[in-house]
């Protein structure tokens, strides 16, 4: 018995943690799947299993699929363009250039603002007739235009709202892991020859692998994440032109309260996050220099 | 022709003048080594050479061509770093081909030349390593691979060494001393120890608040020191500057060349005893001045035991007082006869 004692002291130990865990994390998440498999209980009629059902009707369901694919198009519109964007801004702020701090800063503020600030800033630039670009337009004789109101540019301009939220939140992780590159290595290079281009290429850009796999990680996960400003700017329109995926999840559990479908569609973007986080350490991690 | 000429060469960041209007040359072939105490300018002037920093004025020359106003990669240098700078993530053939594959060497001459410098330098085995999996010395190897391949001419070490333990500091010291004669290359060295210099250089240019106190050979250094601060500089235990009846000149005496004898000129008590091994380093109390002596073996006098001091009249060196410049060079003939040298110390020891 006395052997045990350590082990339930740690198990003691552990509970408070254990217990919030399961209680908000791990539990949700299994009641979620089983819910998945259930039809919604509506007036008196209680929840019934119906198996797969719920996934049956999802493959017929035409605004899934038109969510699924604007949010495709939305992480391949963010990732990319604010990752490039956010090494862009790094590698300039981390140079000797006047007024740095300035530039960091700037570069820096969007992602402080919370999203529903940055969705009215751009409400108004994307104002028809009298929003800023609409006037900058004008300038130049280019007609009107209903941005947001329009199903070939509403994802356009969400895509574009993020990636200026997004780009300076990765480019301090870029900013922090540069100046972790010793300025020597710079020196050695110019040594021997290599040009700046050939510098980032065989060099700074490998040493930043690590940041880069973090970054991407993130910007996946916040591509399916991130919905504030659709429902700010949008609310998934016109005719569900810029519905994303967890918007879509919001529109079924908490305005037409189909639990049952909403936990099926959400059981769905886990397994879609799950795999392509995964797949991301498991195809770079082998290209990944951790010091 | 000289392989390096530094000619009025100064370095001023805003106040700070770094290097102050230095000027020297290094033949071909030879190990010149930039030595002072810490923030004389020595890195600072290898930066200059190498083209890592812009000279403020004067003019530099390698093989005879200015190079004050070319990128690094076009002065025909090679350098080895004091962290090493080697990139992490490649791995140990990929550090040393570097520059090669910078300058799009062929894949075939690449592996000729890498496989001479890892024979050269011991590295053969440790290829496919990364840095990171590598001891100091090991790197520091594979940073004078990196360097070496190139086949620079001349080739700029910045205190390579330091980072190594005294055993392999030892070693690489006299490695790097075998390799740089076997390749004939031009070699500037800095170091901020007197003894890797003294061991390893041809020529020693002695740096002091970014200006030249001294540009000598190492025998010369030693038996000659052109001030006293050089004077004090080179030599372990550093020369004994004492204060002479003349208040206008310094004696100074080198602690190996003192004896202690039951009959020697001067009176003295000993302080402390520091014993060595091979010799003892003996604090003498020569009235108010304090007197290094270092002697063979063990010393069988307790602390505090009155001895006698001697020395031999043609080892004394004599500086200005004021500048510090040593007298025997600009003055003939000298200001005092060897004679009177023992006195004088007496009387300006007052014993
Ligand atoms: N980038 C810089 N900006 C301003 N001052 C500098 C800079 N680099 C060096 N200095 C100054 O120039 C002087 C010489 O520096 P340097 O690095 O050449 O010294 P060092 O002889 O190599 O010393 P150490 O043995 O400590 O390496 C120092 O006073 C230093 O503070
Ligand atoms: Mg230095």
């Amino acid at each position: 018995m006395r052997r045990f004692e350590p082990q339930i002291q740690g198990w003691l130990l552990l509970l408070p943690a254990a217990v919030l865990l399961v209680a908000f994390t791990h539990y949700p998440a299994v009641a979620t799947v089983w819910h998945s498999f259930f039809s919604t209980a509506r007036g008196g009629r209680a929840a019934q299993f119906i198996g797969l059902d719920n996934y049956r009707d999802m493959m017929d369901d035409p605004v899934f699929w038109q969510a699924l694919r604007n949010n495709a198009v939305f992480a391949l519109g963010t990732i990319p363009v604010s990752i490039a964007l956010a090494l862009l801004m790094a590698l300039w702020v981390n140079g000797r250039i006047l007024g740095r701090g300035m530039l960091r800063l700037a570069f820096f503020t969007p992602t402080v603002l919370p999203m529903i600030a940055v969705a009215n800033i751009w409400l108004f630039f994307y104002t028809p007739g009298y929003g800023l670009i609409d006037q900058l337009g004008s300038l130049f004789g280019l007609p009107e235009h209903n941005w947001l109101g329009n199903r070939d540019t509403v994802l356009g301009c969400l895509i574009v709202v993020t990636v200026w939220k997004e780009a300076g939140f990765f480019m301090i992780f870029y900013l922090a892991a540069l100046q972790q590159i010793s300025p020597v290595l710079g020196e050695a290079a110019a040594v021997e020859g290599a040009g700046r281009w050939y510098f980032f290429r065989r060099v700074t850009f490998p040493l930043l692998m690590p940041t880069t796999l973090f970054v991407l990680v993130n910007a996946v996960i916040n591509s399916f994440r991130l919905v504030d400003h659709v429902v700010a700017m949008t609310k998934g329109g016109p005719d569900n032109a810029s519905a994303l995926l967890l918007y879509y999840i919001y529109d079924v559990g908490f305005r037409f309260w189909d639990t049952g479908y909403a936990a099926a569609l959400t059981v769905v973007l886990l397994v879609i996050l799950a795999v392509l986080a995964l797949g991301q350490f498991l195809i770079l991690e082998r290209r990944v220099h951790y010091q | 022709m000289s392989a390096v000429a530094v000619e009025e060469v100064t370095k001023q960041w805003g106040e700070t003048r770094a290097v102050d209007g230095v000027s020297f040359t290094a033949a071909a072939g030879s190990l010149v080594v930039l030595l002072g105490p810490s923030g004389c300018g020595k890195s600072t002037t290898l930066r200059l050479i190498a083209g890592l920093e812009a000279a403020s004025a004067g003019r530099i020359r390698i093989a005879g061509r200015d190079v004050t106003h070319l990128p690094p990669a076009r002065r025909g240098i090679a350098m080895v770093f004091q962290s090493y700078a080697l990139f992490p993530h490649l791995t140990v053939a990929e550090n040393i081909l570097f520059g090669l594959r910078v300058r799009k060497v062929p894949a075939a001459e690449r592996r000729r030349r890498l496989a001479k410098v890892a024979g050269l330098l011991g590295l053969e085995r440790l290829l496919e390593r990364k840095p990171a999996q590598l001891s100091g010395g090991q790197q520091q190897r594979v940073a004078l691979g990196r360097a070496i391949i190139a086949e620079a001419p001349v080739c700029l070490m910045d205190e390579p060494l330091s980072n190594l333990d005294a055993q392999l500091r030892h070693e690489m010291r006299r490695e790097i001393r075998a390799l740089q004669q076997k390749l004939g290359m031009t070699m500037l060295y800095v170091t901020h120890d007197q003894s890797e210099a003294m061991s390893m250089a041809d020529q020693v240019i002695l740096l002091r608040g970014g200006r030249i106190e001294q540009d000598a050979a190492p025998a010369a250094l030693y038996d000659r020191p052109a001030t006293a601060f050089a004077a004090r500089f080179i030599g372990t235990p550093p020369m004994n500057i004492l204060r002479s009846a003349d208040a206008g000149v310094l004696l100074g005496i080198r602690p190996e060349d003192i004896v202690l004898a039951e009959r020697g000129d001067v009176a003295a008590r000993i302080g402390a005893i520091e014993y060595l091994g091979a010799d003892s380093t003996v604090t003498c109390m020569l009235g108010g001045e304090t007197v290094l002596a270092r002697v063979q073996g063990r010393v069988g006098l307790p602390a505090g035991a009155a001895v006698r001091l001697s020395w031999p009249r043609e080892r004394v060196h004599l500086f200005d007082a004021a500048t510090g410049r040593r007298l025997d060079d600009t003055m003939s003939p000298p200001p005092a006869a060897a004679q009177e040298l023992g006195e004088r110390v007496a009387a300006a020891a007052g014993g």
